[in-house]
């Protein structure tokens, strides 16, 4: 099978290449690269002009939900939303039921990819045992059925100990260790962030603070390890400060922002809606702008969604009732269009690194690059095409998104994982 | 007349709003001190309270409110419904529904449940209470308390006293006042004091006796022996050495200054017996005005007096 791409706009930072070409993909692997490509009677040909032709994105923070909660998302839904928002690949966490810490749940689930899934999934083991945050769990087991990283991710890692003695061990399979940094007391039973939101609403405060002491924590511990440590969906501006320093001191630190804490303050939250409702939570301007630099500067690394999907009626309820997290597969890359590329705070080629070059070098998984002979993923934007968020025509089960009715520009048009072309137009064909 | 059929919040309501309930709880006061108190304005509604907290006072209130007015009532209460087997809000919104319900009076420990129960039905929602956001009946008895005592509210000077972080009633409060023209002071050990209260317009006070230097009106909140257990305060012995209002702490105030408190009352933590059972205390009148006030209330959201 052929597929030539022609005369997008192609944008691969890892060829410091931005320019109008063609590119030819043959058997899954990218043949050719240049202008004025012919095509032969077999090759479907797809007219990209005036789109973005990128490597294909990469989704490191995903919650595909399988095994053990079918009714929010399955592998065979959530890899559907992906392939429809633009991603070739995720990385999926591993709090499922039972917790993927052990070889053969990492095993079950590349198998449940085999038979439903329609991007690639890597998968994240747990950190510790049951992701109690007691024990390690079997990092090796874990590696050598193809988890990429380890993560307790959802459950913070509370105590120091076993944090630390997780970066130094993984050291071993140079893995990164992923940590969702949130000191479970200072957050105690807070719903959103805490400030002069959460005062007016008479809903829970978390603090910033409950972030920032674990990435301070987190940072001192790399430090003292060298371990590699990656910081998932950073809400709060001191905590960039953190990892700018700490990337000046030279240590082995990457971190990622979510686009709804781009997008969204904690203003949003003033209707109740419990879409609203992530951990971390949505915070104020001051601290989304510095979100927003921080990305743009190169301090933060990733774009990931941390797309949490719930069912319908679980999040049909009181707002403390609630349970954390919204989708973010089939909103992300319009999001970040309209919100930051379009308004001159994020540049085309930013938003590729962040999307493609950076996850994958960070999970060390193929991709990130059109260079001739990689794997032919690809994801395409049209940066004009404008349309509105529509939850009841998501792929993903979860409809938790509070960008319904949004108006947005830079859609996703066409996916190309591993030369198989799995979306165009924005439907998912397999 | 009220833009809105619903009471979610004073935040909600403009100043002309909630001088209409006020001037319209003035008859209603009438009503209630006569003999025969029944009106037959709401006969024919059916007014539902629907309590996820138990309340006494506060769902007495209402009932009674309801039943001078001639209306028809029912409750729903924790104890007795399936709330407790897990029955959700919007399932329970579609029973109410179906029973014809024309008012829902709702207290719950979650904010944000009264505007979540709007979506669920058509009849008005009158918001008895919800977690720490607002409690605007309470306030309105207040304000109504005030300005019956003191002949107006604009330019008075009242300190709110005590769990500042968790009183639904002090932001209700806060912006009644407010709206009003009152001068607001918050006082409370600085763990009981939400983060950015300022930007609401009031002052925030950490001394009870800075906070109540020459007020005309102090509001005393009543303390949960919870907060303590979680750490905000050491004990109920410390809070009553550092925030009773005792008659010496009284005398800072006005001369003639008013005493509230939305009741129950913890004698001896944050009020002394002394000052509960003094003349200046309203604590009694303030039950009598809460009657008024909510009759007013359903008269205004049922009885033909919204836009809506
Ligand atoms: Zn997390
Ligand atoms: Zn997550």
């Amino acid at each position: 099978m052929k597929i030539l791409l022609r005369g997008g706009r192609v944008i691969d930072p890892a060829q410091n290449l931005e320019d109008v070409c063609d590119l030819l993909v043959v058997d899954g692997r990218v043949a050719a690269l240049e202008k004025g490509i012919e095509a032969d009677g077999e090759t479907k040909v797809l007219d990209v002009e005036g789109c973005i032709v990128a490597p294909g994105f990469i989704d490191m923070h995903v919650h595909l939900r399988e095994p053990g909660y079918e009714q929010k998302e399955t592998i065979a839904t959530g890899t559907r939303a992906a392939a429809a928002g633009g991603f070739t690949a995720v990385a999926c966490m591993p709090n499922t039921q039972p917790v993927a810490d052990c070889g053969a749940v990492i095993a079950y689930i590349r198998e449940r990819v085999r038979q439903s899934g329609v991007v690639r999934v890597y998968p994240v083991g747990a950190l510790s045992k049951g992701c109690k945050g007691e024990e390690l769990a079997e990092i090796r087991d874990l590696v050598e059925a193809g988890a990429v990283a380890i993560s307790d991710d959802g459950r913070p890692v509370m105590n120091g100990e076993v944090m630390r003695r997780a970066l130094e061990y993984s050291r071993l399979f140079d893995i990164p260790v992923i940590s969702h940094c949130e000191d479970l007391h200072l957050a105690a039973d807070g719903v959103m962030h805490e400030g002069i939101m959460s005062t007016v609403l008479g809903l829970r405060g978390i603090p910033a603070a409950a972030e920032e002491v674990m990435v301070a924590r987190d940072l001192i511990l790399a430090g003292l390890t060298g371990g590699r440590l990656h910081l998932a969906h950073l809400s709060s501006a001191a905590s960039v400060e953190m990892v700018r320093q700490a990337k000046e001191r030279g240590l082995k630190v990457t971190a990622e922002v979510t686009p709804h804490h781009l997008c969204l303050t904690d203003e949003a939250v003033a209707g109740y809606d419990t879409s609203t409702k992530v951990n971390p939570p949505l915070r104020d301007e001051g601290h989304r702008a510095a979100l927003a630099e921080g990305l743009a500067e190169g301090v933060i690394d990733v774009l990931a969604t941390d797309h949490a999907p719930h069912a319908e009626e679980e999040k049909d309820v009181e707002y403390d009732l609630a349970p954390f997290g919204m989708v973010g597969l089939e909103t992300a890359v319009p999001l970040v269009v309209t919100k930051l590329v379009k308004t001159g705070r994020l540049s085309w080629r930013r938003l590729v690194e962040v999307f493609s070059l950076q996850p994958a070098r960070i999970l060390k998984v193929p991709g990130g690059t059109l260079a001739v002979g990689s794997a032919a993923d690809i994801t395409v934007i049209n940066p004009e095409l404008e349309r509105e968020v529509h939850v009841s025509r998501f792929y993903s089960q979860g409809k938790n998104s509070p960008f319904n009715g949004w108006r947005l520009q830079g859609w996703p048009v066409v996916t190309v994982v591993g030369g198989r072309l799995v979306m165009e137009e924005g439907k998912v064909l397999v | 007349m009220l833009k809105s059929k619903h009471l979610l919040g004073l935040k909600d309501l403009t100043a002309e709003e909630i001088e209409l309930i006020l001037d319209t709880a003035v008859p209603m006061k009438e009503i209630i001190q006569r003999d025969i108190k029944k009106v037959p304005t709401l006969r024919g509604k059916l007014v539902v309270t629907l309590f996820y907290e138990p309340s006494t006072r506060t769902r007495t209130s209402f009932e009674l409110a309801a039943k001078y007015m001639g209306a028809d009532t029912a409750s729903i209460a924790t104890s007795t419904s399936s709330i407790t087997k897990g029955e959700s809000l919007r399932d329970t919104a579609e029973t109410l529904a179906a029973m014809g319900t024309d008012a829902v009076i709702i207290r719950h420990s979650a904010a944000g449940s009264p505007l979540l129960l709007t979506r669920y039905i058509q009849a008005s929602v009158i918001n008895g209470g919800d977690g720490m956001h607002e409690h605007p009946t309470q306030a309105l008895l207040d304000l109504f308390t005030i300005r019956e005592k003191k002949g107006t509210i604009r330019g008075l000077k009242v300190a709110i006293l005590g769990d500042i972080l968790h009183s639904r009633v002090a932001r209700s409060n806060i912006w009644g006042l407010t709206k009003l023209g009152a001068e607001v002071r918050v006082v409370g050990p600085p763990t009981l004091i939400p983060p950015g209260i300022e930007k609401l317009g009031v002052k925030v006070f950490y001394r009870v006796e800075d906070a109540l230097q020459g007020v005309d009106v102090i509001n005393v909140l009543r303390i949960q022996r919870e907060r303590q257990k979680r750490g905000l305060f050491p004990s109920l012995r410390e809070y009553a050495l550092l925030y009773e209002l005792t008659p010496e702490r009284l005398r800072l105030a006005k001369p003639d200054a008013l005493v509230l408190h939305p009741g129950p009352m913890n004698r001896g933590v944050e009020i002394s017996p002394a000052v509960a059972d003094s003349l200046q205390s309203a604590v009694r009148e303030q039950v009598t005005n809460g009657v008024a006030v909510r009759m007013a209330l359903l008269y205004l959201l049922i009885g033909g007096g919204t836009q809506q």
